[in-house]
């Protein structure tokens, strides 16, 4: 049961259109204070639009959102001075050095010289970038680029930090470095990240994950509970016979099957995955041109949920 | 707090159009190498065959073209300092602005105060040609020059804000800029006195604020009586110039409030 006392940010009834179209629709949740939260969804999901609502970039159309107690709409600025903000695009002057973007930044936040050269030098250190400081932005990797967009949306000490698929871009490593560093400001730092993906390895390393589908919540929990709601295992089949399997499957182990055009999809969930992968192979062994048994993930949650595969467009 | 969200932003956002502008080469030469080579070619070229009824008396064609150069150089300026909005907002710089806590009237004052400064230094280059075409100015006559290009870049530079605030494309404020800014410039009065054009020609210079902007840089350079330019009174040439600045100004802060939280 949450605390109400611990929640930094709250979103009641939240709902935004594009003209007649509706990208947001009555989305509710609640942010506790230190966790981080993956905001899950395919493209279109409305997560970009839940992103530039956080961020202030855009004003709250129907419901509200209210951090601290402050209202978005009401008390923007006051509300802007507690977040952090990271866009997707980079968002640093490329003909200013990595220091000089950091000082413009500070001024934006009325920051006193001292105090900002302080929490440079702080978070360059921090974010392992100080040996680059007087570097152009622009010869900067993609990796080091990001770093840089995160010193610099966290100079003013922010209490959430809000990312907007952070990983574009960006190599496996530059990716994971950028994961571990999101962890250590939480847990070393106290901020609570609020971060949009459309990668699944990545929400599942969150505390919690909010998954959207067509501008609206479908679910919003840990990943480890989220997966224990679903189906353990996975079975997927390509096949010519696809029709024919669903019903011995049906027929001998009680399991439902979903046909596509790729072949079949079996959800498991009393651990026989094994049993019935021998059984399907005896009967069916000649016809099947791959089979292959997984232990379910986020993806599969977010299939028993919404119907329909990740990424795949309505 | 409040004034550490207008001040300091806007000295911030100042030093970045100045430090910007000295890294790229190809805005210095693009606003200051230009309205030179226009007016050598223009005022060689054409000095002879064109004569204005008082270029006589300020010299030749040159001496006469000369103010009107200096507003073309902080028109261009004007230009290319604005085009930079647009660059910040497709490369994501403007957007860190936006959701940071910010006054708009400092992102207003940043870009407009940074343009207009690098306007002026760019305009007070080009004077070193001054003395070359008959134009000598006593000391209390180049402080209030200085101060009237400065009023004319914040209000040019204004007015390239207004235009380039909506816009997401930078063909787009080409575009404008052929179709409306050097037209603007074109029928100031900085080519050819309004007095000997055809009526609505004549007419469309005198309701352009720009005529009255660059009458008040001919009353400092020439005295007017000399000269024999017919040039509206200084004080009323101040009092557009001003009003004209004020007015856009409270547009441009207008649009940043407005479309600052648009979706």
């Amino acid at each position: 049961m949450m605390n109400e006392v611990s929640m930094i940010l709250e979103v009641r009834q939240l709902s935004f259109a594009y003209g007649s179209r509706k990208a947001l629709n009555e989305v509710s949740f609640s942010v506790r204070a230190g966790e981080v939260l993956a905001i899950l969804g395919p493209n279109g999901s409305g997560k970009s639009t839940l992103f530039k609502l956080l961020s202030t970039l855009v004003p709250v159309q129907d419901g509200e959102i209210i951090c601290k107690g402050i209202n978005f709409n009401s008390g923007v600025a006051k509300v802007r001075s507690l977040l952090g903000v990271v866009f997707q695009s980079p968002g640093l002057d490329k003909k200013l050095t990595v220091k000089e973007n950091l000082r413009c930044q500070a001024a934006l936040y009325g920051m006193p010289t001292s105090k900002a050269n302080d929490q440079i030098d702080f978070w360059l250190k921090r974010l392992r970038v100080e040996d680059r400081s007087n570097d152009f932005v622009e010869s900067l990797s993609g990796g080091l680029a990001r770093r840089v967009e995160m010193a610099k949306a966290l100079l003013h000490r922010p209490e959430i930090l809000i990312l907007d698929e952070p990983s574009t871009g960006l190599d496996p490593r530059s990716r994971s470095e950028l994961w571990e560093c999101l962890f250590q400001l939480c847990e070393e730092e106290g901020v609570t990240i609020l971060v949009t993906t459309h990668l699944m390895d990545e929400a599942q390393k969150s505390s919690r994950v909010l998954i959207l589908d067509e501008g609206r919540i479908v679910a919003c929990d840990s990943p480890i509970e989220l997966m224990k709601k679903f189906p353990h295992e996975i079975l997927t089949l390509k096949t010519p016979r696809p029709d024919d399997i669903a019903n011995y499957l049906s027929g001998q182990f009680s399991l439902k099957s979903k046909v596509s055009h790729s072949g079949l999809r079996v959800e498991i969930s009393n651990g026989s995955g094994g049993d019935i992968v021998a059984a399907v192979s005896r009967e069916f062994g000649g016809t099947i041109e791959t089979m292959t048994l997984s232990q379910s993930g986020l993806e599969d949650a977010f299939f028993a949920l919404t119907g329909k595969n990740f990424g795949e467009e309505k | 707090m409040g004034d550490l969200l207008i001040i300091r932003p806007c000295l911030a956002l100042l030093t970045r159009e100045m430090v910007r502008f000295v890294r790229q080469r190809n805005r210095v030469i693009g606003a200051l190498l230009t309205p030179i080579i226009f007016w050598i070619l223009i005022g060689a070229g054409v000095g002879n065959s064109f004569r204005p009824g008082g270029s006589e008396a300020v010299g030749n064609y040159l001496g006469y073209f000369f103010p009107g150069t200096l507003v073309l150089i902080v028109l261009f300026t004007a230009i290319f300092s604005t085009i930079s909005i647009i660059e910040d907002r497709r490369e994501g710089f403007l957007q860190g602005v936006l959701v940071s806590p910010v006054h708009p009237l400092a992102i207003v004052g940043g870009k407009v105060l940074g343009g207009a400064l690098l306007a002026l230094i760019q305009a007070l280059l080009f004077c070193v040609f001054a003395p070359m075409v008959g134009i000598s100015v006593s000391p209390a006559q180049f402080i209030l020059l200085i101060g009237l290009l400065f009023l004319i870049g914040i209000g040019l530079t204004a007015l390239g804000y207004v235009i380039a605030w909506p816009l997401d494309s930078a063909m787009g404020f080409h575009a404008i800029m052929n179709l409306f800014l050097i037209p603007l410039w074109f029928l100031s009065g900085a080519l050819f006195p309004p007095e000997g054009s055809v009526p609505w020609i004549g007419f469309l210079v005198k309701i352009n604020p720009l005529y009255y902007a660059l009458a008040t840089v001919r009353w400092v350079l020439f005295d007017p009586v000399k000269s024999g330019v017919v040039l509206p009174g200084f004080g009323l040439s101040l009092t557009v110039t001003i009003i004209s600045c004020i007015v856009l100004l409270a547009i441009s802060v207008w649009m940043t409030l407005k479309i600052n939280r648009k979706a």
